[in-house]
């Protein structure tokens, strides 16, 4: 692995599955004969237990490479690897959707008919690899981890959007991922919200080292969250602007308002607005 | 959320239904319910007894069908106190319950495979979209040409505009999920049976229970349209007995026990669905407050 990683968890890290090698891979989409492309010759490289945070302007193409990792919809070319494993390429152009890649969605995909322990339990009792009792078990023991005691039977539509998230985050690990996809997940929360979740996306990201694909187009939240930013250029999507965060994990709220924060913001400020600036221009061109 | 809404949330059974007929009763709801019946009545009074209305001379009158509806010797022949008068009821009923649940085993189903299904949709829904908009009443010749027996034929067309209502809703309804489930379904190991069961099913059953809402109503619709041409007993054919015999009042008689058995059942099925998706009905009962 060729990226410079932090060196607080680099030799942990080594051991830690679930890295994904996006190489060269282009997207194309084709409504109506005219050929658009959301991707053009992306290569991302991110090592396992990295949180690898996509920050782009809205309707960029980062939830396009997102889906393609997922296994939601093919690529035209290029290929992607999880673990030197090859998820789609040549002859194989769409992902088989798994376990080992799970995806946090922008607006909440818990099952509303399901009670959030139902929900929990879901995924290992569709595998029906374990008895029910250790899942239910395991289920209650991480429940109480992530502090969601006391809501295992109610529905998801009865708790606050940010207990929803987490109860999704907690769904997903249960099926021990190696690379968790999240897709702007806390989009629609308001800022106090939004802190309390990250520090809590944090803490569950310290007790189960698992990679993470972050899209956001939150330079605050990136910056507070991942070991790297990757800033991608608007339609179509292309890293542009690779920004290391050297600031030491385990954070706290506490590192927002230090000098590096706020340099590393200033970094990455002038690339986003940039390209921020350029997809607005090319919105208002098309509309 | 307010102490009420909470309590209101966890309440489930009896003590939920107590406590929505004691808010109900302290609400100015009831009152004006009451006032609408008190217009109605006054109107059907006034026009037909006391301002005797040209065209309206001829109308069975307010105290006239009360009178004959309650009355253990009635001049026309039904009232409360005839047997006849419940055994209709109970063959209408009968011939509902047969048609609704044959339209429900039939039509849930296949509205579910018709949404799931691409390529079952192509092959099955045009089709389907040319018969739907058929009257019921078209296709009475044909069902009594089809079916022997007086019976069948009006189970068949109660039925035919029920499995409509309920098929079409229910297709409706698996598109309206969003295809977020079913990718989480998918990410999460589920394979197409178990999205299907999981949550094509579930994530179908508002819509369902709406199909079957519109289902009972338009059951009873048919009904009566059926049992007027080709029944024999049933609220239909009294009805229609009533105006060939003139014997008006017994027609308002069996109005009314069609409101009242149209209301019931439209409730049960309510029941039901609230019953099924306790999830929705808590749901329901947050956003309220």
């Amino acid at each position: 692995m060729s990226t410079v990683m932090n060196t607080d968890t680099s030799s942990q890290k080594s051991a830690i599955k679930g890295a994904i090698r996006i190489e060269d891979v282009v997207k194309v989409y084709d409504p109506d004969g005219a050929a658009v492309m959301a991707v053009d010759h992306c290569s991302i490289d991110i090592p396992g237990g990295e949180i690898c945070m996509i920050v782009g302007p809205s309707g960029c193409g980062k939830t396009t490479l997102l889906n393609a990792i997922a296994g939601f919809h093919g690529i035209t070319s290029g290929e992607i690897y999880l673990d030197d494993e090859l998820l789609c390429g040549p002859g194989k152009m769409q992902a088989e959707p798994g376990s080992d890649r799970i995806v946090v969605f922008q607006n909440g995909a818990l099952f509303p008919w399901k009670s959030n322990l139902e929900n929990v339990v879901f995924g290992p009792m569709m595998e029906g690899k374990l008895s029910k009792k250790e899942i239910y078990d395991k289920a209650l023991s991480m429940m109480a981890d992530a502090g969601l005691s006391g809501t295992e039977n109610s529905f998801p539509g009865e708790v606050s959007s940010g207990l929803r998230r987490r109860v999704e985050i907690v769904r997903a690990l249960m099926n021990d991922p190696k690379v968790l996809l999240f897709d702007e997940p806390y989009r629609a929360l308001d800022s106090l919200t939004k802190s309390v979740m990250h520090e809590a996306l944090l803490d569950i990201y310290y007790k189960n080292k698992v990679t993470i694909f972050f899209i956001t187009h939150d330079l605050e939240e990136a910056i507070f969250l991942g070991h790297r930013l990757i800033i991608m250029s608007s339609r179509p999507c292309k890293p542009k602007k690779v920004v290391e965060v050297d600031i030491p994990h385990p954070r706290d709220y506490s590192v927002l308002t230090s000098p590096r924060f706020r340099e590393l913001m200033e970094e990455a400020k002038g690339v986003v607005h940039e390209e921020a600036k350029k997809a607005f221009e090319a919105g208002e061109k098309e509309g | 959320m307010n102490t009420e809404s909470l309590q209101a949330s966890e309440m489930t059974g009896m003590a939920l239904t107590m406590y929505r007929i004691s808010t109900w009763i302290k609400s100015p709801k009831p009152y004006l319910m009451f006032m609408g019946f008190g217009l109605m009545l006054g109107l059907w009074y006034f026009t037909v007894e006391v301002w005797k209305l040209p065209r309206f001379e001829d109308m069975p009158g307010l105290t006239e069908v009360v009178t004959e509806y309650f009355s253990a010797d009635p001049m026309y022949g039904t009232s409360i106190y005839t047997p006849e008068y419940y055994m209709h009821i109970g063959i209408s009923l009968r011939r509902i319950a047969y048609a609704f649940f044959l339209a429900t085993a039939l039509g849930v189903p296949l509205g579910l495979f018709l949404g799931w299904s691409k390529k079952f949709r192509e092959f099955i829904f045009p089709l389907f979209e040319l018969l739907r908009p058929i009257p019921v009443l078209a296709w009475v010749p044909l069902a009594i040409i089809m079916f022997s027996g007086s019976e069948t034929p009006v189970i068949f067309l109660t039925f035919l505009a029920s499995f409509f209502a309920t098929t079409l809703n229910t297709m409706l309804g698996v598109e309206s999920i969003d295809e977020s489930y079913s990718r989480a379904a998918r990410c999460l190991g589920a394979n197409g049976w178990q999205t299907f069961r999981h949550v094509i099913v579930p994530g179908a059953m508002p819509y369902v229970f709406t199909g079957l809402q519109i289902s009972i109503g338009v059951a009873w619709f048919s009904l009566v349209a059926g049992e007027m041409v080709s029944g024999q007993y049933g609220l239909g054919y009294l009805i229609n007995t009533g105006y060939i015999m003139i014997t008006y009042p017994t027609i308002v008689i069996g109005m009314i026990t069609l409101g009242v058995t149209g209301y019931v059942t439209s409730a049960l099925v309510r029941m039901a669905g609230d019953f099924m998706m306790q999830w929705r009905v808590r749901e329901l009962a947050l956003g309220d407050n």
